[in-house]
């Protein structure tokens, strides 16, 4: 479903991602982790394309994301293929980033009237029906400053679901919460994992989560992977001493 | 909430009163025959500032968008317009205008003038303002609406400007002020404005103190209505946005 082929990515002299090749199936649930400047969150944002990546090429769906075929080379995308290949994938952020003028249903709505087309009744229904699902249906005509952090989660992530993405990314989404919202917000996730056929993957601080949810974890060193294995296998007997380093450094501190 | 304490009703009777006390002067003074003169210069200051500040509210978006998403060639267009009109004096623009333009065959009249000039004027200070309050805009919200699959200018038209509006309302309360100010310049170019109007009756009746103290009151009275007008707006703007009065 997604291939990241010998991905590297730059800030400067610092590179953030370093010549990075992971593959995710159809479906899997994956979990990111790792030290902060370890490069899990570019990943998220190359695959959204909110960052540009420096050198090799995102598989997705069989087609390159931020590149064209021409003749038998690969050139950089135009804003119509970007366009196509962004509508496969759907992001929530750490900081939720609602649209803070528009009700919780207008932000769900937004994209699927300007850039779906749909006609407004149709949205609104659409919008209603995720808001529901999040357990929002009271709260659709709120503003986002009257709502919970954890309840402000759940509408973003209604509103990336609305434009029925394959892939899902989740970017340290209970990392801003109170650890009693964050179990409201992890509640939503998981049951989006039972119920839709979605490709997902999210960088994670909460440990007992990825353990629980993910099909397989990987753990990213200095733009790299320095670990990656089915969950429960990773966290009982991780290998490399500095993924021991850090899964203790993590235990302790939480 | 009782209507006569909330602060807007406050500014409204605020200015009233400027009005009144203004009126009264004039009639108590012996100027009452002076008031029509006045009440036409009003006129003409009212229309520069409604006719400036509509060239102004239209040029500064566009001037500020050109300048922050444009390219090299447009970017520098506004940037030229706004160093222009910020760094050179309202008068010397109005001068350029009405006195410079007819030698190259262009004769506008001084109502025209007064109003493009000052418009443009303030226009280039709120070009500014627009830029920053779009900056001022978080970037998760560009990210956001990316994220979406919403266009650049989907984002702006529908995302950023509704947000940077509310940010920008009170620079513009400023900008508006000025610019009612700087329609005194207008008599400079002939037009006969309250600031004028004031000069000639000063001039038959040598009732200076009167005069210029009515005429302050009414100056007072009209910049309390424009602070009145952008406390509504900006009452309304920010609803639902979990900062500034409102909710």
């Amino acid at each position: 479903m997604v291939h990241f082929d010998h991905v590297t990515k730059r800030y400067g002299s610092l590179t953030v991602l370093d010549g990075l090749d992971l593959r995710i199936a159809p479906n899997e649930k994956v979990a990111i982790i790792g030290p902060s400047g370890s490069g899990k969150t570019t990943v998220l944002r190359a695959l959204m394309t909110l960052d540009r990546i420096d050198d090799g090429v995102i598989w997705v769906d069989g087609e390159p994301l931020t590149h064209m075929r021409r003749g038998d080379g690969l050139v950089r995308a135009d804003g119509k293929h970007l366009r196509r290949m962004r509508s496969k994938i759907g992001m929530v952020f750490q900081h939720f980033n609602l649209f803070p003028h528009m009700t919780a249903l207008k932000n769900c709505m937004e994209a699927l009237v300007r850039v779906l087309g749909l006609p407004v009744e149709e949205a609104r229904q659409r919008a209603g029906e995720l808001l529901a699902m999040v357990g929002l249906a009271d709260k659709q005509d709120e503003y986002p400053a009257r709502l919970s952090g954890g309840q402000q989660q759940r509408v973003a992530i209604a509103r990336a679901l609305a434009l029925r993405p394959k892939i899902m990314l989740f970017d340290e989404v209970t990392s801003a919460l109170d650890p009693e919202l964050c179990a409201e917000v992890l509640g939503v996730i998981r049951e989006l994992g039972r119920a839709h056929q979605l490709t997902m993957l999210m960088v994670t601080h909460q440990m007992g989560f990825a353990r629980e949810f993910a099909d397989r974890v990987c753990f990213f060193d200095s733009g790299r992977i320095a670990e990656q294995g089915p969950a429960r296998e990773f966290f009982d007997a991780p290998r490399g001493e500095r993924t021991q380093r850090f899964l203790r450094a993590v235990m302790d501190a939480g | 909430m009782n209507a006569l304490s909330h602060p807007h009703w406050r500014l409204l009777v605020a200015a009233l009163a400027c009005f009144a006390a203004a009126f009264a002067l004039a009639s108590a003074t012996g100027l009452a025959r002076s008031v029509p003169e006045l009440l036409r210069g009003i006129g003409v200051t009212a229309t520069v500032m409604f006719g400036g500040s509509a060239v102004a509210i239209v040029v500064a978006p566009v001037a500020a968008l050109c300048k922050l998403y444009g390219g090299s060639a447009i970017r520098w267009l506004a940037i030229g317009y706004i160093e222009t009109f910020r760094g050179t004096s309202a008068l010397v623009q109005l001068f350029w205008l009405f006195f410079v333009l007819p030698h190259f065959g262009i004769t506008l009249e001084p109502l025209t003038v007064a109003i493009a000039a000052l418009g443009l004027n303030i226009g280039a200070y709120g070009a500014e303002v627009v830029r920053g309050a779009v900056l001022a805009v978080p970037r998760g919200q560009w990210e956001a609406a990316s994220a979406l699959n919403m266009t650049q200018s989907q984002t702006l038209r529908r995302v950023v400007l509704p947000q940077a509006w509310v940010l920008m309302i009170p620079a513009w309360g400023n900008l508006l002020i000025e610019l009612l100010k700087a329609t005194s310049l207008v008599s400079l170019i002939t037009l006969a404005d309250l600031t004028f109007k004031a000069q000639q009756i000063n001039q038959n009746t040598l009732q200076t103190v009167e005069v210029f103290s009515i005429v302050l009151l009414v100056y007072l009275g009209l910049s309390l209505l424009i602070t009145l007008g952008m406390r509504q707006l900006e009452r309304r703007a920010s609803f639902g946005l979990a900062r500034g009065p409102g909710t």
